[in-house]
């Protein structure tokens, strides 16, 4: 079932998509016609006028959808499931012909010969005007400027028509010819090619780990995938064409000589060791420029004027062939298209790092399924699940070992016989250890958990501890000027900061991830307890007194109450905050937790991944705040109206 | 005895930052008898709530001392209730639990209390809002809480600040009748601040008029209104010419004072 839902991802986002636009066009009908119903009888600004309106969530939704379906993607899969295929067959066209179209003004401004000269041309300038004078004798000044003007010589040669290798003209125009036969193959259409059975067998687009499936499976990419693969050939034997020329033979025979005998000079000469430098610097210099140009690759403009007029029809025969192809390209599938690299087409621009909903969906299904034998959870760790919990870790957790230690009497000892017979301390010790079977309860499991468990420890223990002090802040003297100071000067920097140290204090195990998110909302809980408890008003506290209460029923009945909705509110913040630094500190450290998950998928680019652990997280946090809101509604009526 | 005594009071506030001195009492010397009813009035910051709140225990005075029944007033406590201008309800808890909120405190039997309970929102009018949150009342039914809350404790003296400041005309007027009927019920000792001078002269047996700069009892009155809104009805009162003509002399008296301020300022 999962599997078939998996393969068809394709299909089911073209019904998604129709549903989603359907949703989109009715809830702005429905929401033009109530804000033309309403219009008449509201005011600008009351804040009244935001309840309710569904319609505009339902449309805020949609867009939110229908953007990301589009921009990764998904519109073009579902609607045009062959298209990323078709792109990745003329992708290996143009990644066969680029070492040409990269010599040629194609993608280009310029012949890469021109830019060669213009560079080399630069550079000789430079190199002659910053000749380092007082490291040189003036023979050797001499003699570096001529070797400059030898290079000069060289460019000059390569450019002159007259002078191309007889060799390189031949080539050139024996491969305009074959990429002419390119051109006419593809004008003559794909018409009779079929897709080879292999080619069909292959996983369908996104369900596999290789993105697009890369053997042609339509006749129109069966042709662009023969001739990319003839025009390997071209491309080959392009490349090893070079302008070597008669006339240059004998300057670069000369040139190497006299630039060997400069290094020698170099070498054995005894010179300070800046002066060293300088000679070394700029004699290497001159050889770089040299050498480049001894490689041959400047051509006379002219010569390459027919493989260009070649690859220029090329280019207008691919894009005739495409057909529809760049129609469809243009408007489903934003961004740079498809590339292909060494063994792989993969999707360029915002389908790169933007994953396509179904996609996303799978990938969760995928680690939300608690069979680890059968692929599911990550890193032989379940999503969310459950487990039996040994009773003993519980309370070996809770009942430090201390408390075994302060025990009167003392540990047994072996005795004669070799044997240990434990007294009731060593039993204590083995109960404070956790080394006891007191039975087992089910218990949540997974990195889902392992992240919720953090936070909800940390949070309980920053409610138990900073809710009173705060309370006390709120109304002590000594309290308030007491903790103030240590409170802040701990919570201005920000939580992360605090991280390296306190896992290296800690370890990476939960307690200091715990720590951690117990000082974030123990401030948290503090500020607003204190909050809350200093604004009781005073005639209420007066009140209670008259009435009879005790300090401490007046901390309980009048002060806490009075706390409660800032205390519910800090809460609410605590939660959030929590949350933001958990995913950090499980990023730092740690092998389990949702941040973990995310630290791990950034560090392979999947992508995916990354999504689903933004979007585990982006859910339960907003799980988190409409509990709260609903705590808050439920618990404090009457905020507000005292 | 339970006199509500006060001897050569005295209270001075001094400003910690300027170090500024405000005689916010003078020489305040009364003797209240159990049962009585006393209403006192005088110009805005003349100290009349400072002397409720070192009645109530609230302050302490700078010289000079208050008891009640020949004890000294040290400090908040059961035997001298109070109502505030706002109520000062707990806004968290229903009308039954705000009521009975002095007897949770003296951890009193549940069963008793809710007996308690019903019998004083009966009189004062409540019937039957026992679970209603108090923040859904209007400000008329939130005073009568008050009220209730501060009765059932069975203290010796009330002292309420403006107690009814806040209501509507109407409101008013049938809280003041509520206010006489609670004090002939009971037998109270009621010491009442108002700024209505209407409704010093309907509420006091006694009237203090209090002038500011020191503050001090300027002039006091023995009324009957009070004994006579017992059996007649308020408005009547109200077109009695003796009304009226201390009406009027109080008015007077307290403009004058309104501008002696006006011109030393
Ligand atoms: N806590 C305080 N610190 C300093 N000065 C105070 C304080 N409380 C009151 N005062 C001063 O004492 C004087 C009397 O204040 P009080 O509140 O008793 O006036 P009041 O008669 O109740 O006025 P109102 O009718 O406006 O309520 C005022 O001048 C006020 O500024
Ligand atoms: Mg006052």
């Amino acid at each position: 079932m999962l599997e078939s839902l998996s393969d068809n991802r394709a299909s089911i986002a073209a019904v998604l998509i129709l549903l989603i636009l359907a949703a989109f066009v009715v809830s702005l009908v429905i929401g033009k016609r109530q804000s033309r119903l309403r219009a008449k009888d509201e005011v600008f600004g009351d804040p009244q006028r935001t309840r309710g309106g569904w319609y505009w969530a339902l449309l805020g939704v949609c867009t939110i959808l229908l953007t990301w379906f589009y921009f990764s993607w998904g519109v073009g899969r579902a609607y045009f499931p062959q298209t990323a295929n078709e792109m990745c067959q003329i992708a290996k066209l143009d990644e066969t012909l680029s070492p040409i179209t990269a010599r040629l003004p194609i993608e280009s401004r310029y012949y890469k010969s021109t830019l060669l000269v213009s560079r080399n041309t630069t550079q000789l300038e430079t190199l002659e005007s910053s000749l380092p004078v007082e490291a040189f004798t003036e023979q050797e000044q001499t003699e570096l400027l001529a070797l400059i003007e030898n290079s000069r010589q060289l460019i000059v040669n390569s450019s002159d028509p007259a002078n191309l290798n007889q060799e390189a003209q031949v080539q050139f125009e024996k491969l305009s010819g074959e990429i002419e036969t390119l051109s006419a193959d593809l004008r003559k259409g794909s018409e009779g090619l079929e897709p080879t059975a292999e080619a069909l067998a292959q996983p369908k687009w996104g369900v596999s780990s290789t993105e697009i499936p890369i053997l042609p499976t339509t006749s129109r990419g069966v042709l662009f995938d023969q001739v990319a693969s003839k025009s390997e050939a071209i491309t080959a034997a392009f490349v090893k064409v070079r302008n070597h020329i008669p006339a240059n033979d004998a300057l670069i025979a000369d040139t190497k000589e006299r630039l060997a005998a400069l290094k020698e000079a170099n070498e054995s000469g005894s010179f300070d060791e800046k002066t060293t430098e300088a000679r070394n610097a700029y004699v290497k210099a001159v050889d770089r420029i040299f050498k480049r140009l001894d490689d041959g690759l400047i051509f006379p403009s002219k010569s390459l004027d027919t493989i260009n007029a070649a690859i220029t029809d090329l280019h207008d025969a691919k894009n005739d062939a495409k057909g529809n192809l760049t129609l469809i390209d243009a408007v489903f599938f934003p961004g740079k298209g498809v590339v292909k690299s060494k063994t792989q087409c993969t999707e360029q621009g915002s389908a790169r790092w933007l994953p396509k909903p179904t996609d996303v969906v799978a990938t969760f299904g995928k680690l939300a399924n608690p069979n680890l034998e059968d692929g599911g959870g990550y890193r032989g760790f379940p999503l969310l699940w459950w487990k039996w919990l040994p009773v003993a870790d519980v309370t070996g957790f809770l009942f430090p070992d201390w408390i075994a230690d302060a025990w009167p009497g003392e540990y047994a000892r072996h005795g004669s016989d070799g044997s240990i017979d434990p007294n009731f301390k060593d039993k204590l010790l083995a109960f404070a250890e956790g080394e006891v079977n007191l039975g087992s309860i089910p218990m949540l499991d997974g990195h889902i958990w392992d992240s919720l468990f953090r936070v909800l420890v940390a949070l309980a223990l920053g409610i138990l501890l900073g809710v009173p002090l705060g309370l006390f802040m709120g109304v002590s003297k000594f309290f308030k000027s007491f903790f103030d100071p240590l409170i802040e000067l701990y919570r201005p920097v920000p939580p992360l900061a605090w991280a390296p140290l306190i896992l290296t204090i800690f370890g990476i195990k939960d307690d200091g991830k715990i720590f951690l998110l117990f000082m974030v909302a123990f401030a948290i809980m503090v500020i607003s307890a204190r909050t809350g408890a200093s604004g009781t008003q005073l005639s209420k506290i007066r009140a209670a007194h008259s009435l009879g209460s005790t300090d401490r029923q007046i901390m309980w009945n009048v002060i806490f109450p009075n706390a409660l909705p800032e205390i519910l509110t800090g809460i609410r913040i605590a939660i959030g905050v929590c949350w933001g630094t958990l995913v950090a500190a499980e990023m730092l450290a740690g092998t389990t937790g949702v941040g973990f998950i995310e630290n791990i998928a950034r560090t392979v680019s999947d992508y995916e991944l990354i999504w689903v652990t933004i979007l585990i997280m982006g859910i339960l946090g907003l799980v988190f705040d409409l509990m709260m809101r609903w705590v808050i509604d439920k618990t404090i009526p009457w905020r507000g109206k005292g | 005895m339970a006199d509500l005594v006060c001897k050569n009071l005295n209270m001075t506030f001094t400003n910690p930052q300027t170090g500024d001195a405000v005689e916010a009492l003078k020489d305040i010397n009364f003797n209240l008898s159990k049962g009585e009813l006393l209403s006192v009035l005088g110009p805005s910051g003349c100290g009349k709530t400072t002397l409720l709140n070192l009645l109530a225990g609230f302050l302490n005075p700078t010289s000079g001392e208050a008891s009640l029944g020949g004890k000294q007033i040290e400090g908040p406590g059961v035997e001298r209730g109070m109502v505030f201008q706002q109520g000062a309800l707990f806004e968290w808890l229903p009308v039954s639990k705000n009521v009975d909120y002095g007897l949770r405190m003296k951890k009193t039997d549940p069963a008793e209390s809710r007996v308690l309970v019903e019998k004083w929102l009966d009189i004062v009018g409540l019937q039957g809002f026992g679970d209603t949150p108090t923040y859904q009342l209007s400000g008329g039914m939130q005073q009568r809480v008050a009220l209730a809350r501060c009765l059932i404790n069975d203290p010796d003296v009330i002292l309420m600040d403006e107690p009814l400041g806040a209501l509507d005309a109407l409101t008013r007027e049938k809280m003041q009748s509520l206010v006489l009927e609670l004090w002939k019920e009971t037998g109270k000792t009621i010491m009442i601040i108002t700024h209505s001078v209407e409704e010093a002269l309907l509420l006091g047996e006694r009237l203090f008029v209090m002038a500011p700069r020191p503050g001090r009892i300027h002039k006091e009155y023995n009324l009957p209104f009070a004994e006579r809104g017992l059996s007649e009805s308020l408005r009547d009162i109200k077109q009695d010419a003796h009304f009226s003509q201390v009406r009027e002399e109080i008015l007077t008296m307290i403009w004058n004072m309104e501008e002696e301020i006006m011109g030393r300022a």
